[in-house]
C-alpha cells in the first residue's frame, strides 16, 4: 500500500471510533431515550387511535378503522384538539404552493422517464428498431432514463413530499416558500436542458453524473434553495422535538447539494481515482438522498394512516444513525475485481453487510407497528403502496448487502440482475413509497378528493405485477447470464441469448408500469382540474364519521 | 436528539468521513502512479472517437475493465489480464463501465484490429456478428452513389448492403473506430494496488 495513504486512513480509523464513543456517551446519558410522546408528536391531541387517510372513501375509512382499531374509533376529539386540527389545516395551507409544484414536476417527469425507459427496454431485444435517429440512440435514450426518473420524478417527489411534511412535524407554518418554488424552478431547467444535452451528444460520460457540470451545477443551486425552508423552518420551531421524519428527510436535503458539488467539480478527478468519486456518488445518491428521504416518508405516513405511534422510536433513530454512518462507504462494492485499491472495495463490502443493521432495525420495527394492523392494506390506498414499499426496502437492502459479497458479485456483477436489483430499491421500494404518500397529501394540498378512487387500485395492481414482472425477469435473466459468462467453455453469445426471453419479459413488466403511471397521471391531471365526481369534503381532517353528514358540505 | 446543530453536524461529519475514505485517500494513493510501460497518450483522433464513445453510450454496455483469472474468466476470452490504475493514465473520464451486455473492450484493438470489421460491426453489428443485440450506427455513415477519392467504402455482407450505392464511412466512424485499436494493453502490468494485484 502506498506510505501516503497510511496515515490518512490511520486518522479516519480513528474519527471512526470516535464517532463509536460519541454514539456509546449518548446512549449512556440517556439522549435517545425519547418516550412516546416523541413518537405521538405527529398526533394532535386525542387524535392516536384515529385512522388518516384522505385518498380512502368514507366507506374504506370507516372500514380501515375497524381494521386498525377494532371499532368505529374514539368518540369525538376534545375541544383542544379541534383547535390543534384547525391550525394544523392552516399548517397546510402554508405548504400547499411549494409541495405542489415539486409533486406536479415530479409527476410529469414520471411519464416522461417511463417513455425513454420503455424505449431502451424495447431496443435491448429490438436493436434496429428506430436506430436512424442519432437523438433516439440506445446510448442516449437510456442515461436519459436514469436522470429524468432519478432526478425528475424521485428527488422531486421526495423533496415535495418533505416540504409538505415540515410545518406538520414541527408545527409551524412552512417559512421560506419561494427559496423552494424557486428551487423547483431551476431543477427543472437542469432537467430539460442536461436531457437535451445528453439527447444531442453532451454529455460527461459519468453514470449517475451524465449532465454536463455547467448544467448540473444547478441541481447543486436547485437542492440548495429547496433545503432553505428546512433550515428556517426548524430555526422558527414551536416543538421541542425533532420528529426522526426530520432526521432522515432534513439530512438527504443537506447531503444532496455536498454530493453533487464534490462530484461535478471540473479538472479535478482523474483516471482510476474518477471511477472511485463516480461510485461514491452513485452510491451516495442512493444511500444519502433517495433512501433517506422514503424511509422518512414511511416513518410518517404508516403511523399516520393507521393512527398510532412507531412501535420503537429509538429504534428509528437508531436506524437513521447507522444509516448514515454504513451507507456512505458502501460505493466501491460497484469495482470489485476493478483496477482500485483493494483496501478501499473491502471496506465497501464491509459497510455493505453493516447496513444489515439499519434494515433490521426498520423490520423489526415495521413489524410491530403493523402487527394486527396487516388489513388496513386492504381499505387505506395510502397503506398498499407504502406498505409495498416497505416490504421491498428490506429485500433490496439485503439483496445489496450479499450482491457485495466477492462470491455472489462474481457472478451478477456486469449482468441485468444489477438492474433488476436497481429497480427493486428505486423503484419498489422508493417510488412506491412516494405513490402512496401523494395519494395522502394531493387531497391535502387541492382540497379536493381524487375523484375515481377505482383508478387508484388500478394503478397500484399495473405497478405492483409490472414491477414484480420486471424484476423478476432481470434477475432470472441476469443470473443465467453471470453463470454463462463465467463459465469459458462458452462462447460469449450464449451469454447474450440466454437473456433474450427475459429482456422482452422485462418490457411487459416495463409497459405494465408505464400504463400504471399514464392513469395516475390522468388521475392527477383530473384532480387538479377539478373535474370528475365530486365525493365529499377532503379538506376537513379526521374521521367522515366523526363529522356528521359531510357528503357535499363544500365545494 | 431535539438541535438543528445536531443534525447539520452530524450529516456534515457523516458524510464527510465517507468522502474521505472513498474519494480523498483514493486520490492521495493514485495521484503519483505512473502510466504503465507501453501505455501512449491517445492522438487527437483517438481523443475525438473517445468522445464519441461516450456521447453514443458505449459504457452502458461494455466494460473496460478485465477481472484477474483467479476471479473470472475474462482473460481467456481474450480480454486481456487484470487491469491495474497505471492503465487508465491517459484517461479522463474513466470508461470503466458496469455492464457485460456486450464484451469487455479493454483489449478490443488487440482482439480485432481491422479497421474493415469494426466499420462493418458498426454500421451493423448483425452483418458480422449473428444473434448480437448491439445497435447499428446508420448515422455515422452516408450511402453514395458515387464515392469520391480518399472515401473509405465499407465492405459489407450482401443482404446488410444497401440496393443501390455504397457506404462509406463518416468521419465520426473512423475517430471511432481509431479510438477502438487504440485498446490494446497487452503490455505487462507493473504491480500496483489494485483488485486483480492482491
Amino acid at each position: 500500500m502506498n506510505e501516503s495513504v497510511v496515515p490518512l486512513l490511520a486518522a479516519t480509523f480513528f474519527i471512526s471510533v470516535l464517532a463509536l464513543f460519541v454514539f456509546i456517551w449518548a446512549f449512556s446519558q440517556n439522549l435517545f431515550s425519547m418516550d412516546a410522546a416523541a413518537a405521538s408528536l405527529i398526533f394532535a391531541e386525542g387524535e392516536a387511535g384515529t385512522v388518516e387517510d384522505p385518498a380512502a372513501t368514507p366507506d374504506e375509512t370507516r372500514h380501515l378503522q375497524a381494521a386498525s382499531h377494532g371499532g368505529a374509533g374514539r368518540t369525538a376529539p376534545p375541544a383542544a384538539s379541534e383547535a390543534e386540527l384547525r391550525e394544523r389545516s392552516e399548517l397546510d395551507d402554508s405548504t400547499r404552493v411549494a409541495a405542489f409544484v415539486w409533486i406536479s414536476s415530479a409527476i410529469f417527469w414520471l411519464i416522461v422517464g417511463s417513455f425513454f425507459g420503455l424505449s431502451s427496454s424495447i431496443k435491448m431485444h429490438s436493436p434496429d428498431w428506430l436506430a436512424q435517429f442519432p437523438w433516439f440512440a440506445f446510448g442516449r435514450i437510456r442515461p436519459v432514463h436514469l436522470n429524468v426518473v432519478a432526478y425528475g420524478w424521485t428527488a422531486m417527489a421526495g423533496v415535495g413530499l418533505t416540504t409538505w411534511m415540515l410545518p406538520r412535524l414541527l408545527k409551524t407554518p412552512l417559512m421560506g416558500s419561494g427559496y423552494s418554488v424557486s428551487g423547483a424552478m431551476v431543477w427543472n431547467l437542469a432537467l430539460y436542458s442536461g436531457i437535451l444535452a445528453i439527447l444531442l451528444g453532451w454529455t460527461n460520460g459519468l453514470e449517475w453524473l451524465e449532465f454536463p457540470w455547467p448544467i448540473g451545477v444547478l441541481f447543486t443551486f436547485g437542492g440548495g434553495f429547496a433545503a432553505v425552508p428546512l433550515i428556517l423552518t426548524v430555526i422558527r420551531r414551536k416543538v421541542d422535538h425533532l420528529y426522526v421524519t426530520i432526521w432522515y428527510c432534513g439530512a438527504a436535503l443537506l447531503w444532496f447539494p455536498f454530493l453533487y458539488l464534490v462530484a461535478n467539480m471540473p479538472y479535478i478527478h482523474f483516471g482510476v481515482e474518477g471511477a472511485a468519486m463516480n461510485w461514491w456518488y452513485g452510491h451516495n445518491v442512493l444511500g444519502y438522498f433517495m433512501t433517506p428521504m422514503a424511509v422518512g416518508v414511511a416513518y410518517y405516513f404508516i403511523p399516520k394512516v393507521l393512527g398510532e405511534p412507531i412501535h420503537s422510536y429509538n429504534l428509528s433513530v437508531v436506524g437513521f444513525w447507522t444509516l448514515a454512518l454504513f451507507y456512505g462507504q458502501v460505493g466501491m462494492h460497484h469495482l470489485i475485481g476493478g483496477p482500485i485499491p483493494s483496501w478501499v472495495v473491502t471496506l465497501s463490502i464491509v459497510q455493505s453487510m453493516m447496513m444489515l443493521l439499519p434494515i433490521v432495525a426498520f423490520f423489526i420495527n415495521m413489524r410491530n407497528t403493523m402487527q394486527g394492523h396487516y388489513r388496513t392494506v386492504a381499505y387505506s390506498p395510502t397503506m398498499r403502496f407504502i406498505f409495498f414499499g416497505g416490504v421491498c426496502y428490506i429485500l433490496a437492502s439485503v439483496q445489496g448487502s450479499f450482491e457485495a459479497l466477492r462470491s455472489m458479485n462474481t457472478v451478477v456483477h456486469f449482468t441485468h440482475y444489477t438492474i433488476g436489483h436497481a429497480h427493486l430499491g428505486l423503484y419498489a421500494f422508493v417510488a412506491m413509497i412516494f405513490f402512496g404518500a401523494i395519494y395522502f397529501v394531493m387531497p391535502r394540498i387541492l382540497n379536493w378528493e381524487w375523484p375515481y378512487p377505482k383508478l387508484i387500485m388500478v394503478h397500484f395492481w399495473l405497478v405492483a405485477i409490472g414491477a414484480v414482472t420486471y424484476i423478476a425477469a432481470l434477475s432470472i435473466g441476469g443470473w443465467l447470464q453471470g453463470l454463462l459468462m463465467l463459465d469459458e467453455n462458452h462462447p460469449f453469445m450464449d451469454s447474450v441469448r440466454v437473456t433474450l426471453p427475459y429482456l422482452t419479459a422485462r418490457s411487459v413488466g416495463g409497459a405494465l408500469m408505464t400504463l400504471g403511471h399514464i392513469i395516475f397521471a390522468l388521475h392527477f391531471y383530473i384532480m387538479v382540474l377539478r373535474h370528475g365526481p365530486q365525493r365529499s369534503v377532503a379538506a376537513v381532517i379526521g374521521l367522515p364519521s366523526l363529522r356528521g353528514d359531510v357528503a357535499g358540505a363544500k365545494g | 436528539m431535539n438541535k438543528l446543530s445536531t443534525l447539520i453536524l452530524g450529516a456534515l461529519y457523516m458524510i464527510v468521513l465517507s468522502t474521505l475514505l472513498l474519494v480523498v485517500a483514493p486520490y492521495v494513493q493514485l495521484k503519483s502512479v505512473q502510466p504503465t510501460p507501453g501505455l501512449k497518450p491517445y492522438t487527437e483522433q483517438q481523443q475525438r472517437g473517445r468522445y464519441i464513445y461516450m456521447r453514443e453510450g458505449c459504457i452502458y454496455c461494455h466494460s473496460q475493465q478485465p477481472r484477474d483469472i483467479k476471479q473470472a474468466p475474462d482473460f481467456k476470452r481474450g480480454w486481456g489480464r487484470a487491469a491495474v490504475p497505471s492503465d487508465y493514465y491517459y484517461d479522463n473520464p474513466h470508461l470503466l463501465g458496469t455492464m457485460r451486455t456486450g464484451p469487455d473492450l479493454f483489449n478490443i484493438g488487440a482482439r480485432q484490429p481491422s479497421v474493415d470489421w469494426h466499420l462493418s460491426h458498426l454500421f451493423n453489428p448483425r452483418g458480422v456478428i449473428p444473434g448480437s443485440i448491439m445497435p447499428p450506427y446508420p448515422y455515422l455513415f452516408r450511402v453514395t452513389a458515387k464515392t469520391q477519392l480518399g472515401e473509405k467504402v465499407v465492405t459489407l455482407p450482401s443482404e446488410f448492403a444497401p440496393k443501390e450505392g455504397s457506404v462509406v464511412a463518416t468521419e465520426e466512424a473512423l475517430d471511432l473506430v481509431a479510438y477502438l485499436l487504440s485498446l490494446d494493453r497487452t503490455f505487462p502490468a507493473i504491480p500496483g494496488p489494485a483488485e486483480g494485484q492482491q
